[in-house]
């Protein structure tokens, strides 16, 4: 019998429609993975039995003759942002350590509608805010993936959906949410040689999910697949009317629609994206990925992004920005943590509450965000940056009237050691540089396994699309799967 | 100009006070959640999930707030703008539980407006005067603290947490508390009309922050100004302005000089005193909200806006002079309140079916009515009066007796206490309790002559010039009617028979 843990989104829809295997044995596969795989710290809480009773009455439905949903019995990995009812949800934080929502978020509970079920809660860096899995306050996340020089190693799973990336790599989840606010889809996907795409800003309700910077936050799946993301996708996505930034257009049926034929299509090259500093292999996937893309009948453009050097710290004004604004309600009033030390008053209370509550990055990032907004700077930062933004979007604006979408690498290095960057923020905001300018723009953009560098770790390649037309972002995705012909795992050690 | 001066030893003082009024806004949700906004609640029964800010919650603007705030900015003819943006305005405290409240500081809905201040002599506002309004924006109103539940801890309510407030800031057009006053009466007064806002002080639902300086009669420069928060009542809004602008006459005076600074008004004394600083205030953060798209509103929006205004307390006021022909006190009096003229014009228009002429021929007769016939009566009556008795019906009936002259104004009104107490019908009572004046001139010719035949000596005295006698005639003849003749037939009789 087939390893059920191997199968991707579709085949174990499949399977369970036409009576392969039943939900309740994909379930109960992917339950023992989990445990299987502690050692990779990818989940902060895990919910077998979550995942079982949506398996059951998967197999209910399909005996009663029942039209099944989308996901149908698919447990997935549920990113630990994603707020679910009556089970923890702390955004790998302190201070929402215990905390059990009474609500269930939009975009899960389209999933579970769909007939997903939830394997589990994943690790992700504090309040999504970090690019290695380092920041949580439940552990770092080991990558699946190891050099191949022999030695062990633990590399950075990405971030801050590092749970949900090591998860899907590790193949002890077929698929699993991310959220990306600078690139927390991409990176992680391209450190650990899956997919996942970040959708038009607005497709999936913001709703239920802890927030983190508001402008850029956006869910989005993680798959092994394109077609796995695009299915997946279909099922979070949607208007929300308890979302007022979400877009109120209908869902395409983005998988079925799914064409790896570009003839006729432009792909728009970005020069500026060709940074000194950025690793000669990436640079080498990158002309693979030009010459794939090619192969698939596009015509190859060189185009101008000239905004792209500002990107980066435009984008590291606005989203500490929001989010110092954003966490002030972690206060220890009304649930969360709570320090009262003797004879505290009720700004003692708040000082030790987030003191205790937040970790390093987190601090780090509030006291950014803070002084940004303060009177006499907010002009010089974040008046500044929003200027930069509206001018990212245009150079994106400009690049459409030359091609349909853009090629570019989505991270400057392959997975790099835990540790490795721990002591240097800097470098660590330097993962983003390729990521964050869909993100300040709003695109659609995916990350797509392009091969293994020379120490045998998957390298990602990232197309960015205009406003809505994801479609075109997972075609050119899809040829590129095609003929990378990625099919490397990584070999199993935890 | 306002005369209101503070005698200082140093000479006179001006005083230049702006107001910023928060209403809250009339309706059944909070500015951006479905929770209840009724008042009386029991303590977080009111509270949804984004209220409380609970992770991942998201505000979603209410239409009605929105509409409500637009009505009252075409109410003081201001401009509405058609692109207008949340701001969060950030700040730690316990009755705050997102850590920001959402307001508009750089994009507000309402622009420029103003509103007229009626003139009254006796509080020294010598003319009628427009007070301008810089603007109108919406924001959150946030929670209540109680610290008289427990000996060491202070609890919280969010019931109110992000109710819709307007708030409504004027220019420091204004020279004295007198001003002040009208300002806010006025304003509640357009509020009320426009059904924006409920105007009740003592719930809360309307509060000022006061702004105030002082300067020399004749300086053009503003002085430092100080800025006394939610102060809820007219009474204190002028109580805080007269204390205040003496405290820092005074201060000044005395060689020192004005902190820009918050003051509390302590509504037991009158008094106002120090909350905090510039130097310690709060540095708000302001940005835009990124949870919300900017507000953009349609014609067809602003459309619906206008074409639900109700006639307005100045229009109204200038339609009862000039087309009812009524007094400028009587329209003063009868506009003030939202429930006065509602009672009037419903009275109005029965009473003038009833007797079957144009609104503006009865239209004194009812104000009068309205205004002190009828309240006079109430409030003789007491607790015996049963308000709910005294329908728009009844009282157009009596009226309507009066103006046929079947009743004299002495009737109308012992007619109408029976109406109070009983709740009968007035013609019935009339017919029943023997309260109809006598228009039959046979049985008042008959009483005329034998008073005249009996009064020889002063008929003699009359016809030679004696005109003053004319009233013991009708005296006379009343006494014999047993008061029930109707004057007016009485007056013209006896003019034909004393010749």
């Amino acid at each position: 019998m087939t390893d059920l843990t191997s199968l991707g989104v579709r085949e174990i829809r499949d399977g369970v429609a036409n009576g392969a295997f039943s939900a309740v044995e994909v379930a109960e596969a992917f339950n023992a993975a989990v445990a299987a795989a502690a050692q990779l710290n990818a989940f902060i809480v895990t919910t077998p039995d979550h995942a079982l009773e949506a398996a059951k009455k998967v197999d209910a439905d399909r005996a009663a003759g029942k039209e099944l949903g989308k996901m149908a019995g698919v447990p997935i990995g549920m990113k630990d942002l994603f707020a679910t009812k009556h089970v923890q949800t702390t955004a790998a934080s302190h201070i929402l350590e215990g905390f059990k929502p009474e609500y269930e978020s939009t975009v899960s509970q389209k999933l579970w509608d769909a007939g997903a079920g939830m394997l589990g809660k994943l690790n992700l860096d504090q309040f999504a805010m970090g690019s290695s899995n380092e920041t949580s306050y439940f552990g770092d996340v080991a990558n699946p993936w190891r050099r191949n020089d022999g030695g062990n190693a633990k590399l950075a799973p990405g971030g801050s959906s590092g749970g949900s990336s090591a998860a899907v790599a590790a193949r002890i989840a077929p698929a699993a949410t991310g959220t990306d606010t600078g690139g927390s889809i991409r990176q992680p996907a391209a450190f650990t040689g899956i997919s996942g795409i970040k959708p038009t800003y607005g497709r999936c309700s913001r709703w239920g999910i802890v927030a983190f910077a508001s402008s850029l936050d956006q869910a989005g799946p993680m798959a092994r697949s394109v077609e796995d993301c695009a299915i997946m996708l279909e099922a979070m996505a949607g208007f929300d009317p308890k979302d007022s930034t979400s877009l109120e257009l209908d869902v395409p049926a983005w998988a079925e629609s799914l064409n790896a034929d570009l003839k006729g299509k432009r792909v728009g090259i970005p020069r500026e994206y060709r940074m000194d500093g950025t690793d000669e292999e990436i640079l080498k996937s990158w002309d693979d990925g030009i010459a794939w893309l090619k192969d698939a009948g596009a015509e190859v453009v060189d185009i101008s992004l000239p905004h792209t050097k500002y990107a980066l710290p435009a984008y590291y004004i606005v989203a500490p920005a929001e989010a110092s604004s954003n966490l002030a309600r972690y206060d220890g009033v009304r649930y969360g943590l709570r320090d009262l030390p003797e004879k505290a008053g009720l700004q003692d209370m708040y000082a030790a509450t987030r003191a205790a509550g937040f970790g390093d990055e987190v601090k780090r990032r509030i006291l950014i965000g803070t002084y940004v907004l303060s009177a006499g700077f907010y002009d010089a930062y974040y008046t500044q940056a929003m200027k930069v933004r509206t001018l990212i979007q245009r150079d994106f604006e400009a690049a459409w009237e030359k091609c349909d979408f853009v090629l570019a690498p989505t991270t400057p290095t392959a997975a790099f050691p835990l540790g490795d960057k721990l002591d240097d923020p800097l470098a660590m905001y330097l993962n983003d540089v390729f990521s964050v300018p869909a993100s300040l723009a709003g695109l659609p953009a995916m990350s797509v396994p392009a091969g293994l560098n020379k120490d045998g770790l998957p390298l990602g390649l990232q197309i960015v699309g205009p406003a809505f037309d994801e479609q075109a972002v997972l075609n050119a995705g899809l040829a590129i799967e095609q003929r990378a012909g990625f099919t490397a795992k990584p070999e199993k050690w935890w | 100009m306002s005369n209101y001066r503070i005698q200082g030893a140093t000479g006179e003082w001006e005083v230049v006070i702006g107001l910023e009024v928060h209403a809250q806004v009339t309706s059944k949700a909070k500015l951006f959640s479905s929770a209840s906004t009724e008042f009386g609640a029991e303590p977080n029964a009111q509270v949804s999930l984004i209220d409380a800010a609970m992770p991942g919650m998201l505000p979603v603007p209410n239409r009605e707030c929105i509409r409500q705030a637009v009505r009252t900015g075409m109410a003081i003819e201001a401009q509405i703008n058609k692109w207008s943006r949340f701001d969060r305005k950030n700040y730690f405290y316990a009755d705050l539980p997102q850590g920001y409240q959402i307001s508009q500081l750089y994009h507000p809905l309402v622009g420029e407006g103003a509103l007229t201040i009626d003139a009254d002599e006796k509080v020294g506002i010598p003319e009628d005067k427009v007070i301008r309004i810089e603007r109108i924006h919406v924001e959150q109103d946030a929670g209540k603290l109680m610290h008289d539940q427990h000996p060491t801890m202070s609890y919280v309510d969010l019931n109110r947490t992000g109710v819709a407030l307007m708030e409504i800031v004027s220019r420091p057009d204004m020279t004295s508390p007198a001003e002040a006053g009208a300002y806010v009466r006025k304003l509640r007064s357009i509020l009320r009309y426009v059904g924006s806002c409920d105007g009740n002080m003592e719930e809360g639902s309307m509060r000022a922050d006061v702004n105030v300086s002082v300067r020399k009669v004749g300086d053009t420069e503003l002085g430092t100004r100080t800025e006394t928060k939610n102060v809820n009542s007219v009474r204190f809004v002028m109580q805080a302005i007269e204390h205040e602008a003496q405290r820092q006459v005074d201060v000044i005076e005395d060689g020192g000089t004005i902190v820009q600074e918050t003051r509390l008004f302590d509504p037991n004394t009158g008094t106002t005193r120090s909350m905090r600083s510039k130097e310690d205030a709060h540095d708000y953060r302001y940005f835009p909200d990124p949870d919300l798209l900017p507000l953009e509103l349609d014609d067809a929006f602003l459309e619906d806006c206008r074409a639900s205004l109700p006639e307005l307390p100045d229009a109204k006021r200038a339609r009862y002079t000039g087309e009812l022909g009524l007094s400028d006190y009587n329209a003063r009096e009868l506009t003030a309140e939202v429930e006065t003229f509602a009672r009037f014009e419903t009275l109005l228009a029965a009473t003038a079916k009833g007797i079957g002429k144009p609104e503006k021929d009865v239209a004194t007769q009812v104000a009068n009515w309205s205004l002190s016939v009828a309240p006079g009566v109430i409030k003789a009556l007491g607790d015996e009066a049963d308000i709910a008795h005294a329908t728009a019906e009844r009282q157009a009936s009596i009226l309507d007796m009066q103006a046929k002259g079947e009743i004299s104004g002495g009737q109308a009104k012992e007619i109408f206490e029976i109406v109070l107490k009983e709740g009968r019908d007035p013609a019935e009572i009339a017919d029943t309790e023997g309260l109809k004046q006598v228009s039959d001139t046979g049985a008042i010719e008959e009483a005329i002559d034998t008073i005249i035949a009996n009064n020889a000596d002063k008929v003699e005295e009359y016809r030679g010039g004696k005109d003053k006698l004319f009233g013991f005639f009708v005296g006379q003849t009343m006494k014999a009617m047993q008061g029930k003749a109707n004057p007016a037939v009485v007056n013209q009789l006896l003019k034909e028979k004393l010749g």
